[in-house]
């Protein structure tokens, strides 16, 4: 099986928050960055499954700058054999679609039978990614999984989803991609050999002309989306305690909620 | 120069701080006030699968070869979640593996480093006695050649790990007229020998969940190709590995320290009074001050002096110097880290309160303060400063 992981480097989630002068972003100074949480039970899927049927490889892919190797080097001391760096000056300030339109020409190079994605990024949030890409490469995919079995012998794989209230099991004939969900797995560490080894193990770096992509088509200009705006949740005042009896605080609370908050 | 970190030594503490939040923090309260040595020693058979044990050993005997530098990153970062456990560790792999490492042949690191550096043994270090501590060199368990033996009879005392390890490398007197001019002989004693028996020291201060024990050798036989190094050159190999593992029981302070930074930050921001957050008041930010300007002292000096060690210098005097400075330092910080705390520093369903007992004992162990300060004048008077 040759199997794809997509990864995002992120602020960690220890990491203090806050938006940039100009509103538009948040401010990068000082954060530390990890492994997207989600990603990694991609990678920990895709590990699990090499070693599963005994042959395979795994190949971790990034878009981002210069420090983006340290989150795909962390992966190849986790046990991922190869990694690939998408890094292009010109990628800087695109919308998620243009990331999945520079992904699925990147995944487009190699026959992956099976490709990973988190569910969703942890600093944006927008869970949009693999989804896109998916449907780029027209793909079938399963969205959000928490179980997953392959069968090699002929080609399929059945996944599991939890949706309200039930899970659902669907089955795909590969390739397939697939976007992870908390419980599927429990992510490894990196291990000792393992980080000796990542030095040794191929981290290739690829720019826009690698993958045939025209840099005029990429970058802020051409997003479709556009971020207008990043603020700070309002603080949390403190909660306001009602004394007194049963009857006397409902008529205080009503009377409150009537003339201070003005909801009733 | 160059201060920065490699690659592999990132990617280590980014791991082992992985672990330790997620596998170490949650049991470190639970570990101290259930004395649980069986908690720890599972946390250890989990860091064992990772490779921890083999950071500063060869790959010839399955280590990773990542030095001294790479072996303070590793305790530094468990210090930050549970002293008991960081100690465990610490006498597995600084003082025992060290030990063999710095006085074993080919034929005992094979034996006896390796399977310390995978974790499948443990492994501790048994140099103080009843009458022997800062004076090591009076010690008095007797090694009596006998054939192809030694024959090992005498008590040792306060010895970590001393009731679970499986190896134990024991500084014994082969020549009471030599003393430590070459009469103390160090040995690599497996538990399981006739005449060996442990005693565990339930109550102490703290480290409450690192197994200390009194050692017991009652006709213990030894065979002859235990001996560390050559005969008589015993004392040499004990103040060797200790200079080492001074050095990273001072970045044990250093975890430490930083981790009672965060705590106090993140309280004086949240606990209110006089209608704001304590952090507001210059007292409280002045403690902090202090407490960040020390922290950086400790990490500057320690990271120097494992860098130097991996250079390939000795460090008598500079493991000395971080020993006495980061233990010390550590105290202060601990210090102001429950007065910042209030009353709540003070109770023991508040981490803060089991890293004031757990830090206590770095000014004592592996040589007190005193003694520190001695190693660095006879140092300093000999050759000068800097
Ligand atoms: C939790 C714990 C774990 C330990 N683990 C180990 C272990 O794994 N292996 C091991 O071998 N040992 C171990 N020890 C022993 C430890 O190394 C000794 O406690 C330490 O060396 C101090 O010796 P002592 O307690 O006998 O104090 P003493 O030597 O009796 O000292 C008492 C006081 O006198 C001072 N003093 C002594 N001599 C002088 C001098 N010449 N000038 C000025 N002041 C002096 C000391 O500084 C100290 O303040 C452990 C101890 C503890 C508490
Ligand atoms: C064992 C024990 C027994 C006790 N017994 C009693 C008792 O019998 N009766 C009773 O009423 N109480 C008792 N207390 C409570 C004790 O008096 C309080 O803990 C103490 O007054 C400190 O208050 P606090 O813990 O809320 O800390 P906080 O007031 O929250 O203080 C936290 C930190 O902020 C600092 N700080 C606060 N305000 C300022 C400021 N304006 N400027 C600069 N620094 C500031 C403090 O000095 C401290 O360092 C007891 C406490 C303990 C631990």
């Amino acid at each position: 099986m040759n199997i794809a992981v997509c990864i995002k480097q992120v602020p960690s989630t220890e990491s203090k928050i806050r938006p940039a002068s100009d509103g538009k972003d948040i401010d990068r100074s000082g954060l530390s960055y990890v492994v997207n949480p989600y990603d990694e039970f991609g990678v920990e899927e895709a590990l699990k499954i090499k070693e599963q049927l005994g042959e395979g490889t795994v190949t971790a892919i990034s878009i981002g700058p210069e420090k983006v190797s340290d989150a795909l080097r962390t992966c190849l001391a986790v046990g991922v054999d190869q990694a690939i760096h998408i890094q292009d000056d010109a990628i800087h300030g695109s919308d998620g679609f243009t990331i999945a339109r520079i992904l699925s020409a990147a995944l487009q190079k190699e026959n992956y039978d099976i490709i990973f994605f988190g569910r969703q990024a942890i600093d944006d949030d927008s869970g949009a990614i693999g989804v896109f890409v998916a449907e780029l490469m027209g793909l079938p995919h399963a969205a959000g999984i928490n179980k997953l079995e392959i069968h090699p012998e002929d080609r399929r794989a059945v996944a599991h989803r939890q949706i309200e209230g039930a899970t659902e099991i669907v089955e795909t004939p590969l390739p397939a991609l697939f976007t992870c969900q908390k419980e599927l797995n429990e992510p490894r560490y990196a291990s000792l050999p393992g980080i000796m080894k990542a030095k040794q193990k191929p981290l290739t770096v690829w720019g826009l002309s690698d993958l045939g992509i025209d840099p005029a088509t990429v970058g802020a200009t051409q997003a479709r989306i556009t971020v207008d705006q990043i603020t700070s949740p309002p603080v949390r005042t403190t909660g306001k305690i009602i004394e007194g009896n049963a009857s006397e605080a409902v008529s205080e609370l009503v009377s409150l909620l009537r003339e201070e908050v003005k909801i009733v | 120069m160059d201060f920065n970190f490699t690659e592999e030594q990132t990617m280590i503490r980014d791991m082992v701080r992985k672990f330790v939040d997620n596998e170490i923090k949650p049991a470190a309260q639970q570990i101290d006030k259930e004395h649980n040595v069986d908690l720890v020693k599972s946390i250890f058979k989990k860091g064992a699968a990772l490779g921890l044990y083999g950071i500063p050993f060869p790959e010839a005997y399955g280590g990773s070869g990542m030095g001294e530098t790479g072996y303070c990153i590793l305790i530094e970062e468990l210090s930050r979640g549970c002293a008991s456990t960081s100690v465990t560790i610490g006498a597995h792999i600084g003082l025992a593996g060290m030990s063999i490492m710095i006085g074993g042949n080919d034929a005992q690191k094979k034996k006896y480093l390796a399977p310390l550096a995978s974790g499948e043994k443990l492994g501790a270090y048994a140099l103080t006695e009843p009458g022997a501590g800062s004076d090591a060199a009076n010690l008095q368990l007797s090694a009596k050649e006998d054939g192809e033996d030694y024959v090992l009879n005498g008590t040792k005392l306060w010895i970590t790990n001393g009731d679970i390890a499986d190896i134990v490398v024991v500084y014994g007197l082969s020549n009471p007229e030599l003393k430590a001019r070459g009469g103390i002989t160090a040995f690599i004693v497996e538990t399981s020998t006739p005449g060996f028996s442990a005693n565990r020291i339930e109550d102490k201060m703290g480290l409450r969940g690192s197994a200390t024990a009194e050692l017991v050798f009652e006709e213990v036989r030894v065979p002859k190709e235990n001996v560390l190094g050559q005969v008589g050159m015993g004392f040499a190999i004990a103040m060797e590995t200790l200079d080492e593992s001074r050095l990273s029981l001072a970045a044990a302070c250093i975890g430490a320290a930083k981790e009672l930074i965060a705590m106090s930050i993140d309280f004086s921001k949240k606990r209110v009074a006089f209608q704001q957050p304590i952090a507001q008041f210059q007292a409280i930010q002045f403690m902090l001050a202090d407490m960040t300007a020390e922290v950086y002292q400790m990490e500057s000096i320690v990271y120097r002096t494992a860098w130097l060690y991996d250079q390939g210098k000795k460090i008598p005097r500079e493991g000395a110097i971080c020993k006495l400075f980061c233990s010390e330092a550590l105290d202060r910080i601990v210090d102001k880290a429950v007065q910042i705390h209030g009353g709540n520093g003070f109770m023991g369903e508040h981490p803060v309160e089991r890293f004031y007992r757990d830090s206590r004992v770095n000014r004592i162990f592996e040589g007190t303060s005193e003694i520190q300060r001695m190693v660095i004048a006879e140092d300093v008077l000999k050759k000068g400063a800097y």
